[in-house]
């Protein structure tokens, strides 16, 4: 098993309708070999319709499908070598673990003496060596999981697909299977594309996203880029929580201002946008600082009165109501520091640097 | 899979599905096509009339098989829900030892032809027959059990009301607990919570099983010919063609008549099961809340129970004595008894026995196969016209066996097979066709079940791994549908085993005859009961045997695979 394998993956004006409902729509992709690439997406957003698209399921696409050099948009599914491993596993329960191992091998000819060798390899490399002649019914999720993995990397596909692979774990072992099969990755140095609605499964895993939504690519690039620069409300809204406002853009003296709809004024710094159009303006709460009216705050300082509080653990999430807006504030949190109750006038500092402006 | 490859991967299921289509144009379409067009027909002109109904509805003796046919058919249901009504509620309601051994004791009777109980059930409550022997002797009155009608409705209810036990219990077993609880919950409880809640949920079931009893009895002509009764229009379909000959209208008519009852019957359970997906059973939940029995109760239902199943079972243990017996007749039991009647049907009609094993092997295994290939054509490919497939071949189910039978006759008589130059109505293969369309339905839905609890992604993962299409139902489809298929091999072979009503007309000579049918010449004579219940005794064991066999087989598949393929179906 190794790395000549890896293959890219490009994906050209895909479309796919299943009878007269667009699922995809004009998708534009290009899939570094060796990159472990998320599709990021929530259900109904086309996501796992895509993945299938490049194994070959479902309705025909119309558009361009390429693994490494060739056209696979018309091959069947069984002459793309590309490995899946899908959402229930999709073992065959009427075979042992390792004659389901050997499904891929036998199907490609692979010489009889070769086979048992290369069974090995793939459950020692998942850990599974010793269950070989269990049943599926007789393992547990985690262990059925890895048997697809290894069902799926001894045929040394060119690409690795992954369906919501860890959808059917218990969250402990989401974690733990989350690195193996990060590893397992880097150390085959697979193409691998990874299916998930969940963001911080996205985040942990992932050398760059995707996030789809109605069957529209919305926005391409690494976790931070993606959580940091969202390029509309979609993206900004489905990575982590963010205070959207809308508004305009507004020249004075002392420069460009982004004005809210609900009042709130943010003098802007960097970026320059012609004054005028309707914007919408993207901050995280935790960019925003809180305090008691009167104390010193960075930037602009507005004043509002906690609607709602909520205990997150490792921070305070407060709604601040400030004239018609309601914003999201996190404050960190530490034993005995001062916390507010809701009803409390509190201030508020935002500064214009952290404020990201999306056109309309 | 992208439209071209479909289009290139397609013409293996559409060269299956033309042949499977074409098997069913002519073996099942165009015979009963035939009937309905015959009956329309001037017998003398040709022309298109509806003279034949008129002469129908103006005969008084068709007027009353009309009548006797529908009396009959409907006592049956009243006196097979009796039967069934007292099982599946205490079985499925109270905590009830023995329940499973009662359920099971509960389906034997229809493993027996019905007309082969019912010269038993003469010998046992007949006029003459041992009980009321007993009651004359002690109490000096007797009860016409098996008096004309009465005959036939005891016989059909006792052999077909298995059908409501069947569908009944699963509908009851099929209502959560859950669904009880939150009535309680919200304030309903004892006949408050039943009638609107359990008997609601349960009524699908009921009128499924039900209408199938009507059907059926409605259908049947062993019975009625067996006990004498020709006022009955099946029966009178058969003696008109039998007795008259092909060309007589009666009895396209009265083929006609029987369609559309059969057609009505099927529309009510239809219409009593749409949208009525009322499998409730929620994850580690199942069945209804069963309640523990006060002694006394307990003894009033097992009295009930006992009872019942004595009655339905008394034609078992009536045949299993009469294969025994010397002379049995004016007497409670035999004179003696010997092992003569089976040695003598095993070394004279043994030839019975392997064409029965013979015509319904054959019948069922064309039936899984053609069941495979519809299942996978209408469930997994694109092809157009699939689901006529599906519903050609479950209209069998609409088909008395007796209009197929006159059917065949009406189409096949001037058909020559080449080679073995005879007209192929009357060529022993036409009885496995018969059969193995009269069974498709049976095989057709476990097939179709089957394939249906089938993940499409246990397929999918075969071609990811390399598999064309071929190879995945290969290696993957048909073993795992190897429960289903084997179920609806056994149930097709089982009831293939015991078919009379289509057989009865397309037998021409004796060497050609099956079980049933050999069972039916016997019983026509005194002196023929004996050996004629030794074929049934035989018949019940081989019916009895295969349906044990694929019950365990079964088991055994599911024990081994239900785990992971409830998490394949969960998703």
């Amino acid at each position: 098993m190794a790395s000549q394998n890896a293959a890219s993956v490009v994906i050209e004006q895909l479309s796919l309708a299943y009878d007269t409902t667009d699922v995809l729509k004009d998708v534009d992709l290009r899939i570094e070999p060796g990159e472990l690439f998320t599709f990021l997406g929530p259900s109904g957003s086309g996501k796992s319709t895509l993945l299938r698209a490049v194994a070959g399921f479902g309705p025909a696409p119309r558009g361009r499908i390429l693994i490494g050099e060739d056209d696979v948009t018309r091959l069947p599914p069984w002459r793309r070598n590309v490995g899946m491993v899908f959402q229930s596993y999709a073992l065959w329960p009427h075979m042992t673990v390792r004659r389901n191992v050997a499904f891929g091998l036998e199907e490609r000819k692979t010489p009889a003496a070769e086979i048992p060798k290369r069974i090995d390899a793939a459950l020692d490399m998942v850990g599974l060596l010793e269950l070989a002649e269990r049943r599926p019914s007789q393992l547990s999720g985690g262990q059925q999981q890895r048997v697809a993995l290894a069902r799926t990397i001894v045929v040394e596909p060119r690409v690795l697909l992954l369906d919501e692979p860890l959808s059917n774990l218990d969250a402990n072992l989401r974690v733990q299977m989350r690195r193996e099969i990060l590893d397992l990755q880097r150390e085959l140095e697979l193409t691998t594309i990874f299916v998930t609605h969940d963001q911080e499964e996205a985040n942990t895993i992932s050398d760059r996203i995707a996030v789809l939504d109605d069957g529209i690519l919305q926005q391409v690039g690494a976790p931070m880029e993606l959580y940091d620069e969202p390029v509309n409300r979609f993206v900004a809204h489905f990575l982590g929580t963010a205070n959207l406002m809308d508004g305009r853009i507004e020249t004075g003296a002392d420069g460009a201002r982004f004005a809210a709809a609900g009042g709130i004024a943010v003098p802007l710094s960097g970026e320059v946008h012609a004054p005028g159009e309707e914007h919408t303006a993207v901050f995280r709460p935790q960019d925003i600082a809180i305090a008691k009216p009167g104390e010193t705050l960075p930037g602009i300082v507005l004043t509002g009165r906690v609607q709602h509080r909520e205990f997150l653990g490792n921070l305070l999430r407060y709604s601040v109501v400030i004239g018609e807006d309601t914003l999201l504030v996190d404050d960190t949190h530490h034993p005995g520091r001062r916390a507010f109750a809701v009803g409390d006038d509190v201030a508020v500092g935002l500064r214009g640097e952290q404020v990201r402006i999306l056109e309309r | 899979m992208s439209l071209e490859a479909m289009a290139r991967g397609q013409w293996g299921p559409a060269a299956v599905g033309l042949i499977v289509g074409l098997f069913l144009l002519a073996f099942l379409v165009v015979p009963v096509v035939n009937v309905i067009y015959v009956a329309f027909q001037d017998p003398n002109t040709g022309a298109l009339t509806l003279i034949n109904f008129v002469d129908f509805f103006r005969n008084n003796l068709f007027q009353e098989s009309a009548i006797n046919s529908i009396y009959v058919a409907l006592m049956s249901v009243v006196l097979a829900s009796c039967f069934a009504l007292p099982l599946a509620y205490f079985t499925t309601r109270f905590n009830f030892g023995g329940a499973i051994l009662i359920q099971t004791l509960g389906v034997l009777p229809l493993i027996m032809p019905p007309f082969v109980g019912a010269v038993a059930m003469l010998l046992l409550l007949g006029e003459n027959g041992s009980v009321n022997l007993l009651l004359d002797e002690w109490f000096g009155f007797k009860v016409p059990f098996m008096e004309g009608l009465n005959g036939v409705i005891l016989v059909e209810s006792i052999h077909y009301f298995p059908f409501i036990l069947m569908n009944l219990s699963a509908s009851l077993n099929n209502i959560d607990r859950s669904m009880e609880e939150s009535a309680q919950n919200l304030g309903a409880s004892g006949m408050r919570l039943f009638r609107r809640i359990v008997f609601p949920l349960a009524m699908p079931g009921y009128v499924a099983g039900a209408s199938l009893v009507f059907l059926k009895v409605f259908d049947d002509i062993g019975t009625p010919l067996l006990l004498n009764i020709n006022n009955m229009l099946a029966p009178q379909a058969y003696l008109r063609i039998a007795s008259i000959g092909i060309s007589d209208p009666m009895g396209y008519v009265i083929s006609v008549i029987l369609v559309i009852f059969s057609l009505l019957a099927l529309w009510t359970s239809f219409l009593a099961l749409r949208n009525k997906d009322y499998a409730t059973v929620q994850k580690g939940g199942g069945g209804l809340m069963k309640r523990d029995l006060r002694p006394w109760e307990k003894a009033a239902c097992y009295g009930v129970v006992v009872f019942i199943l004595l009655l339905v079972l008394s034609p078992h243990f009536g045949l299993a004595i009469l294969s025994l017996g010397t002379v049995w007749s004016f007497s409670v039991l035999p004179d003696a008894y010997t092992y003569a009647h089976y040695l003598r049907v095993i070394s004279d009609s043994s030839e019975f026995i392997t064409n029965t094993l013979l015509y319904a092997g054959l019948a069922a295994g064309i039936d899984v196969v053609f069941g495979t290939a519809i299942a996978y054509i209408v469930l997994r490919t694109g092809l157009a016209g699939r689901q006529w497939l599906d519903y050609a071949a479950m209209g069998a189910v609409a088909i008395p066996g007796v209009v197929l039978g006159i059917g065949y006759l009406r189409t096949f008589y001037a058909f020559n097979v080449p080679i073995i130059d005879k007209p192929l109505a009357s060529w022993w293969v036409i009885i496995v066709v018969a059969l193995a369309i009269r069974r498709l339905p049976y095989a057709l839905r476990a097939c179709m079940a089957a394939l249906q609890q089938l993940s499409v992604m246990l397929e999918e993962a075969a071609e990811n791994l390399g598999a064309t299409k071929g190879r995945t139902i290969y290696r993957v489809v048909v073993p795992l549908m190897s429960g289903g298929i084997v179920a609806g091999f056994i149930t097709s072979f089982a009831t293939a085993a015991v078919e009379l009503s289509t057989t009865i007309m397309l037998v021409s000579q004796e060497s050609d005859a099956p079980l049933a049918f050999g069972i039916y010449e016997f019983m026509q004579s005194a002196a023929g009961r004996g050996p004629g219940a030794a074929l049934g005794i035989i018949a019940v064991v081989i019916v009895g045997v295969a349906t044990y066999v694929s019950h365990r087989f079964i088991q055994r598949k599911e024990t081994r695979q239900t785990p992971d393929m409830a998490i394949v179906a969960g998703v």
